[in-house]
Parts: structure tokens; sequence; C-alpha cells
């Protein structure tokens, strides 16, 4: 058992069937890499994973999805609980219009944090965990929009730590960034695993090969194959995935 | 006048080669320079005969009909416009967040309000006021209070209109962060989306504002045209707009009209100047 397992995750828009029978298992303290073209479901399986999905109309879910073995669309489970738990970073940095220290106490203010020292502790802690503290220490009152984008995306990945969560889900987290700014992200993303299990959707095929642990390959809402990173890179079984890997498609 | 780069990167064709563009650069600039000479010429003449029309009496404290006093009216102006804003912006600003945030997107109710406040938007003013007259004067005879409810009726459906596109310019990226960080819904709505929009909504309200300072038809049959200072809001009580159209109305006060035009004038356009600098502060702003 992972620390997240997808089975047989089946998801609608409508009537469009977006994914179709998933079945995917992220370990603990391990990377697990989404790579497939556009279009194909990857972001669909992130938002299912926290309930973002809740927020899109006419979206329906069947199957399960377990984190530490429990239904996170059973009853048993609380929407904010699970979203605190299970970080996420989107694909575009999105820091919230207002000042670096306030974006990153925004989450622990939700969660009913309200002392200014335990606040200051936890700012402090995200910030040197996203490795952007140094960059930012002087001007915790600035507004976050006058970051770089790559400092953005780090603020970013400090607001969703700030909460505590067990898991990160990122969303093409390198997308929008130079490659120096992508080297950074990634070397935080390898360096997080060993407190947090993270999912990282990818289209970046190095940056799979590069940080993750496991990597499974989606087509259309399915996923093709699943498996260790080195093997699926060195030797992938299915003929669409080594199309895919070296580039032949998609 | 400044040459634009050619959208294609080659440089751009003699402008004798293409009349028609010549021409239709003319014809544009033309009517800017048009607009500008008409703006130009009313504020002018308000200004020149306005400006030396002032004195130190019509600013004394109490009306009589020697002095034509505006003061009273400025001060009624300004507690007409703050009780019709107290009315129509919180109810105003909280349907929009009802409508952008809660309700479902394109669902029939919000589409059904929507229409409804663009038709409310378009009634003359005058409507309005017989409106109010039947409804507020019934209860609170000529009054401020009676002016302000109907002026709030008014601005009601501009105020919740501009809220509600500042809201829905307002990315979802910034929602879904919040939503993502295990954030409840009016969390998300007063600590992110609502501050993102608040300069959109600010410049409703100050719109709002401006019609409130030049209404007039609503407010003669609703808080009556009583020269006096106002001494609670069951007083009958004038802005300075009825002021002016109360001195032109009874024939011996056009002088007095002409130096209420100015000062109007002087107000508008310093509610744009403040305007201006609320959304540039807004735009600069985001440090703590
Ligand atoms: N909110 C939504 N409503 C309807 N269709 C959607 C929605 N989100 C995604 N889709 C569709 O689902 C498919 C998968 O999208 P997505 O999960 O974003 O793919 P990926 O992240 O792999 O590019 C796409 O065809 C997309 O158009
Ligand atoms: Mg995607």
């Amino acid at each position: 058992m992972g620390k997240i397992d997808i089975e047989n995750l089946n998801l609608y828009y409508g009537e469009f069937h977006a994914l179709r029978g998933v079945s995917l298992s992220a370990p603990e303290r391990g990377i697990t890499a989404l790579i497939g073209p556009s279009g194909c479901g990857k972001s669909s399986l992130l938002k299912t994973v926290n309930r973002l999905n809740d927020l899109s109309e006419g979206c329906r879910v069947e199957g399960r999805v377990l984190l530490d073995g429990e239904d996170v669309y059973g009853g048993g489970m609380d929407i904010y609980t699970l979203r605190r738990r299970v970080g996420m970073v989107f694909q575009k940095p999105n820091p919230f219009p207002m000042s670096i220290y306030d974006n990153v106490a925004f989450g622990p203010r939700s969660h009913g944090v309200r002392a200014r020292s335990v606040l200051d502790g936890i700012v402090e802690e995200s910030l040197r965990r996203a490795v952007i503290w140094d960059e930012v220490k002087d001007r915790l009152a600035g507004s976050a929009l006058r970051l770089s984008g790559g400092q953005q995306q780090r603020l970013c990945i400090a607001r969703a730590l700030a909460v505590r969560p067990e898991t990160l889900l990122m969303d093409e987290p390198t997308s929008a960034l130079d490659p120096i700014s992508t080297a950074k992200i990634e070397e935080l993303a390898s360096e997080l695993k060993k407190a947090y299990t993270i999912i990282i959707v990818t289209h970046n095929m190095q940056q799979a090969a590069r940080v993750s642990d496991r990597t499974a390959f989606f087509l259309l809402g399915e996923v093709v194959e699943l498996g260790d990173t080195s093997r699926i890179f060195t030797a992938p079984r299915d003929k669409r995935t080594e199309d895919y890997i070296t580039g032949r498609f998609g | 006048m400044r040459m634009r780069p050619s959208l294609t990167g080659k440089s751009p064709p003699a402008l004798g080669r293409r009349p028609l563009s010549l021409l239709l650069r003319l014809l544009v600039t033309a009517a800017a320079v048009v607009t500008a000479l008409i703006v130009l010429f009313v504020a002018g003449y308000i200004v020149i005969n306005g400006a030396r029309r002032l004195r130190p009496s019509l600013f004394a404290l109490k009306y009589t009909s020697e002095n034509v006093s505006m003061t009273p009216a400025i001060i009624g102006t300004l507690a007409m416009t703050a009780l019709a804003l107290a009315l129509a912006a919180p109810l105003g600003i909280f349907s929009a967040v009802y409508l952008a945030e809660y309700a479902r997107r394109g669902s029939r109710l919000v589409k059904t309000m929507r229409l409804a406040a663009e038709t409310l938007a378009g009634i003359p003013s005058i409507v309005y006021g017989l409106f109010g007259a039947l409804l507020f004067n019934r209860l609170w005879g000529y009054s401020l209070l009676a002016g302000a409810a109907t002026l709030a009726i008014m601005l009601l459906p501009l105020i919740m209109r501009t809220a509600e596109e500042a809201l829905l310019a307002v990315p979802d990226m910034y929602r879904e962060g919040g939503f993502g960080l295990g954030a409840g819904r009016l969390r998300v709505v007063f600590a992110i989306t609502l501050p993102a929009a608040a300069p959109g909504i600010l410049a409703g309200i100050i719109l709002a504002v401006g019609r409130a300072v030049g209404e007039t038809a609503a407010l003669i049959f609703t808080s009556g045209t009583s020269p006096e200072l106002p001494r609670s809001i069951f007083s009958s009580v004038r802005t300075l707009s009825v002021h002016m159209y109360a001195l032109w109305n009874e024939g011996l006060y056009g002088d007095e009209a002409y130096a209420t035009a100015f000062v109007l004038l002087v107000i508008t356009a310093a509610l744009n100047a403040l305007s201006g600098i609320v959304s540039g502060r807004f735009r600069g702003g985001g440090d703590g």
C-alpha cells in the first residue's frame, strides 16, 4: 500500500469521460511522475486527490482514492483537513496579491492559527524549506507579485508547506520557468521527498527521469504504463510509451 | 504624431499610397480634437462665468433669501451621498459576492439578476423619484432619508454590476490556491477575492457618487428643496444640483446658479482625481 492509492478511478466532466479506470499508487517519501500528452487527464487526476475537482462544473468521480488507506471521497474525510494534508502547487505560479508573509501565513490562519509568534515561526520555517528565505527575509512585507517567476513558484511551495502537509501535488511546476529556476525547483523536490510524498506532473522527460522514482505514462485518460522510472526510461514495455519518451509521438 | 510600428514588421508604406488609411486617420484625429474642444469649451464657460460670481456670502453657514448661501446644499450633498452609499454599497457588494462567488456560474438566477440590474440601471431617474415619493415619503415625508433611500435604489444596480465584474475579473487561480490550502469559501472571498477586486469595486462606488451628486429629478420628488441646514435625517434638504435647479427656476438668481455650477464642476473634478489616486495606490500597492 502506498501513501496515496488510486483504485479504478473514472472521472467524467458531464458526458466527457476524462479518466478511464486509472489505478496508481504513490509510495511514501517518493516522487511519482505523471507524463503524457496535453489533455490526457494528468491535472484532473491530481485534482481528484485533493478534491479540487469538486469546484468543477459537472465533474463526477467513480472509484476510490485512498490517503493512508482512507477513502477521500468517503463520508469520513473532512475536505478542509484533506486539503491541508495534501498540498498543491500549480502550473502557473499563483501567489496571492498580498505580502510575502501573508501568502505563507494564509494557510495556517485558515486553519485557526492566530498567534503572531507562532505564525512568524511557521513562515520562516516554510520559507527556509522552500529555499527562498535568504532571498525574501528582508522584504516579507513586500508584495509577492514583485518576485520573479521562479521565486513566486518557490513561495507557492512554501505556502503549501506552511500547513504541514503530508503529500505535495505538483502540476507542471516548472513549465512557466527558466532553466535556472527549474533546476532550483527540481533540487527542492528531491530534498522535499525525504519528508513528503510527491506526485509531479511534467512535460519534460528529462525532469521525470531526473527527479522521480516511479513514472506513470498516460494517454487519453488511461494509464498505459506504470513502473520504476529507471525501468520506464530504459526498457519501456509498451510501444506507445517508447514512442512518447523518445519524442516520436504527441 | 508618432508612427506606430507596423504589425508585419515591414516598414509602413508611404501614406500617399494608401489614401483610405490617410483619410481614416484624419477623421479619427478630427473626432478626438472636436471632443477635446467641446469638453474644454464647456468647462471654460462654466469656470469663466462661475468663478467670477463667487462671493463669500454664498458660503455663509445660514441660508437667507439675501445671501442664497450654498453651504447648506454642500452639506446636504455630502450627507445625502454618504447616506445613500451607506445603504446601497453593502447591499450591492454582498449581492455581487453572492453572484460571483456563491451562485453557480451561468445559472438562470445569475442571468436573471444581471438582466434585472441592467434594466433597472436604464430607467430614467424621475421614475425612481415617483416610486420613492409613493413609498418613502409616505413613511418619512420630504426628507434626507427618503431621498437617500431612493438614491440607494438607483445606485444599487450600478454598484452591484461593477462589483460583480470586478470579482469575476479576479483570476480563478487565486481561488484554487486558496481552496487548495484547505480554506473555506468565506475566507477565500474575504481574504483573497474581495481585496483583489477592491480597485474595481471602488471605481464603481466613485461612479455611484458621481451619479448621486448629479441627481436632481429623483430628489426633488423625495427630499424636497429646503435650503436650510438639515437638523436630522428626517429634515427636508437640497443637494447642490437641486440647489442650482431651484435657483435657476426661481428666475432671480442666475448669477448664483452659475457660481453653483462652478462649485459642482470643482467637486466632480476632485472626485475624478480621487478615483485616480485610489486606483493608482491599489495598483502600486500590496506592501503591508
Ligand atoms: N473543468 C473541466 N470541465 C470540462 N472538461 C475539462 C475540465 N477540466 C479538464 N477538462 C478536459 O479533460 C481533459 C483532461 O484535462 P486535464 O486533466 O487538464 O489534462 P492534462 O493535465 O493532462 O493536460 C481535457 O480534454 C480537458 O479538456
Ligand atoms: Mg494539465
